[in-house]
């Protein structure tokens, strides 16, 4: 599946430290929104919001750059709940500590995980990841200490550094806020690299970059190593934030979710997937009250987008605009 | 007595539950095989088509009093007619794509399938019960065989078996078969390509549909029945090999015996053994058991 909205700059464009002029004012558009919207709306449910942002961004890294759609990516969210939630409540880890040894689960699954699923292409890798994932679910069904149907419950948040207290919203928003740009602007920085530049080959032609000297085996792996670190930053954020891990990260509506919030935010674009999760995440609040029907809107959207709207809301703006956002 | 530790009874006894899903999960696979082999699409409906099938059988007992062995004649055909009706209008326009839009669109499609079932009928099963004539069971000495799952095995076999003959031994299989290596050419022959993968989707999601009328004596009819499910159906798919017909017969059968005995053994492992299993396949041979290398 190839990205379509930022494909037609053509000549190069204006730029700040080599970033489009558009994609800076749409960071410092969305840097201000997101710094004063806990002012305006609750703020627990702006941070549920950034989690899966970040997490959307984590799966786009994988679908919009090299064209790996990956059905298993709750898997590593899930996970590095689970490694957050433990470390912290179990072992005392300061929340930094929980945070990172999260992420680094993730990352160890991204490799196992990612070794095995990479030698395979389109529908194959889809159906791959899936399967793995369905085994991590199944696997923290029946492990111990992830609690089963319970989960584990009353993560305490902690002292960040030792400094900032995160039992205060606010303060715990602007860690989340923080945790989110920063995974942004690596996410941002590792596609517009020369490593990004040999995902995009690979993904346009992978016999043409093999036969220029590229391991596209390794580029790859990197790169879905990478996308499940930052999906597990996520999670591990997350289960911090609503002190819980619990197997609704780890099940495969999780990965049906993410998928939702990429293709409709933009398939390949910087700021889709953000937007995207926004939305679902909106959607989903308020829809709460209608039990089944949030699955049958999801599945409209989806069914939608598919069939008449593949660009996304931030590709259709791009086109619109004649700008790669 | 006992083999292993283990008494024969026990044995036996998930030896017949491994053989009950192996049917199901050969069944599935199957419909999905088909339809990957011609469309080249992975069919994310076909659990709620499995799931629409059990409930068709519901209805017709419920609304026009038809029993178990018209819904068997029925539902597929209803089923079936409904996924024609979805490939016409919205799936052929995909074609033309990535075949990953087409995964996301059935996606969508069994998300508001089983929203819509789940919101008119909640998510615990409503009973169907056997056919009498299937009722009772024999007593083969060492274990007690029902009827009903002995016909189940039997039926589903049967089935799987016509549909390969037909695939691959007949003059419309060589022309299916012939579409799926070159649609372009074998249109150019006259064969109408289009309304063969019309119809080859009607068939495999009627497959669908047929092993959820099977299903629902055992099982009950639940609008979630198909979600957990297909997913294993997907990683024996991918264990023996993506389009392959004798391939997902056989692995399916097999696999759900593994799984059934893996509940004897070491019953913490039931649930993985299958993702394990796929795992290792991938690692000796990627392309699947009987799949042939792309």
């Amino acid at each position: 599946m190839t990205a379509t909205a930022n494909e037609y700059v053509g000549a190069p464009a204006p730029a700040v430290a080599g970033v489009p002029i558009p994609q800076v004012v749409a960071f410092g558009v969305m840097t201000t929104i997101l710094a004063a919207a806990p002012f305006l709306v609750y703020p627990v449910f702006l941070m549920k919001a950034l989690c899966f942002a970040l997490f959307a961004c984590a799966f786009n890294l994988l679908i919009g750059y090299v064209g790996l759609l990956s059905f298993g990516h709750a898997a590593f969210l899930g996970a590095a709940g689970y490694g957050a939630a433990h470390s912290a409540k179990a072992w005392g880890f300061p929340p930094e500590l929980a945070i990172l040894f999260g992420t680094a689960v993730a990352a160890a699954l991204g490799v196992a995980i990612g070794a095995l699923a990479i030698r395979s292409k389109g529908i194959y890798f889809a159906n791959i990841t899936l399967a793995f994932a369905q085994m991590v679910y199944f696997f923290s069904v029946q492990a111990g200490f992830t609690g089963g149907e319970d989960g584990i419950q009353s993560v305490p948040r902690g002292t960040l550094l030792g400094v900032l207290n995160l039992n205060e919203t606010l303060t715990l928003y602007f860690v989340v806020l923080a945790i989110f740009l920063a995974g942004f602007l690596l996410i941002y920085r590792a596609i517009h690299s020369p490593f990004g530049q040999v995902l995009k080959a690979i993904r346009e032609n992978e016999p043409r970059a093999v036969s220029l000297g590229y391991r596209a085996e390794r580029y790859k792996l990197l790169a879905f190593v990478l996308s499940a670190t930052f999906a597990g930053l996520a999670g591990a954020t997350k289960a911090l934030v609503f002190q819980l891990a619990s197997l609704t990260d780890v099940h495969w509506t999780m990965s049906g979710e993410v998928v939702l919030m990429t293709l409709l935010g933009g398939l390949g674009t910087v700021f889709g997937p953000v937007v995207g999760a926004f939305i679902v995440m909106a959607l989903e609040n308020y829809l709460s009250q209608l039990g089944a029907w949030v699955t049958v809107v999801q599945g409209v959207i989806f069914v939608v987008c598919v069939l008449t709207f593949r660009r996304g809301v931030i590709g259709e703006l791009g086109n619109l605009l004649r700008k790669s956002l | 007595m006992t083999i292993l530790g283990v008494p024969t009874q026990a044995l036996f006894g998930q030896l017949l539950i491994g053989l009950i899903n192996g049917a199901f999960y050969a069944l599935l696979s199957l419909g999905l095989s088909v339809i990957f082999g011609l469309l080249n699409i992975i069919n994310f409906t076909h659990g709620a088509q499995y799931m629409m099938g059990a409930f068709v059988a519901y209805f017709l007992l419920q609304w026009a009093g038809l029993g178990y062995w018209w819904a068997l004649l029925i539902a597929p055909v209803v089923v079936g007619i409904t996924g024609i009706a979805l490939e016409r209008t919205t799936l052929k326009r995909l074609y033309h794509l990535d075949h990953l839009y087409g995964l996301l669109l059935t996606f969508g499609f069994a998300l508001i399938i089983q929203g819509l079932f789940r919101h008119e009928y909640g998510s615990s099963g409503l009973p169907y019960s056997m056919p009498r004539e299937l009722a009772g069971g024999q007593n083969l000495g060492f274990m007690f065989l029902p009827n009903y799952r002995a016909w189940v095995i039997v039926f589903s076999l049967a089935v799987c078996l016509t549909t390969w003959y037909v695939i691959e031994r007949t003059r419309l299989g060589s022309y299916l078969r012939a579409a799926t290596e070159n649609p372009a050419l074998v249109q150019a022959f006259g064969i109408n390509v289009p309304r063969m993968i019309t119809l080859t989707y009607g068939f495999g999601v009627g497959l669908a549909a047929l092993a959820g009328v099977l299903a629902a004596p055992i099982y009950q009819v639940n609008p979630l029945m198909g979600a957990d499910l297909i997913i294993v159906v997907f990683a024996v798919v991918v264990i023996g090999g993506l389009g392959s017909i004798m391939g997902s017969i056989v692995t399916g059968f097999a696999l759900g015996v593994v799984e059934g005995f893996t509940k004897v053994f070491y019953p913490e492992a039931s649930n993985t053994v299958i993702f394990v299993i796929m795992a290792l396949v991938l690692l000796v041979r990627p392309s699947g058991l009987f799949g042939r290398a792309s």
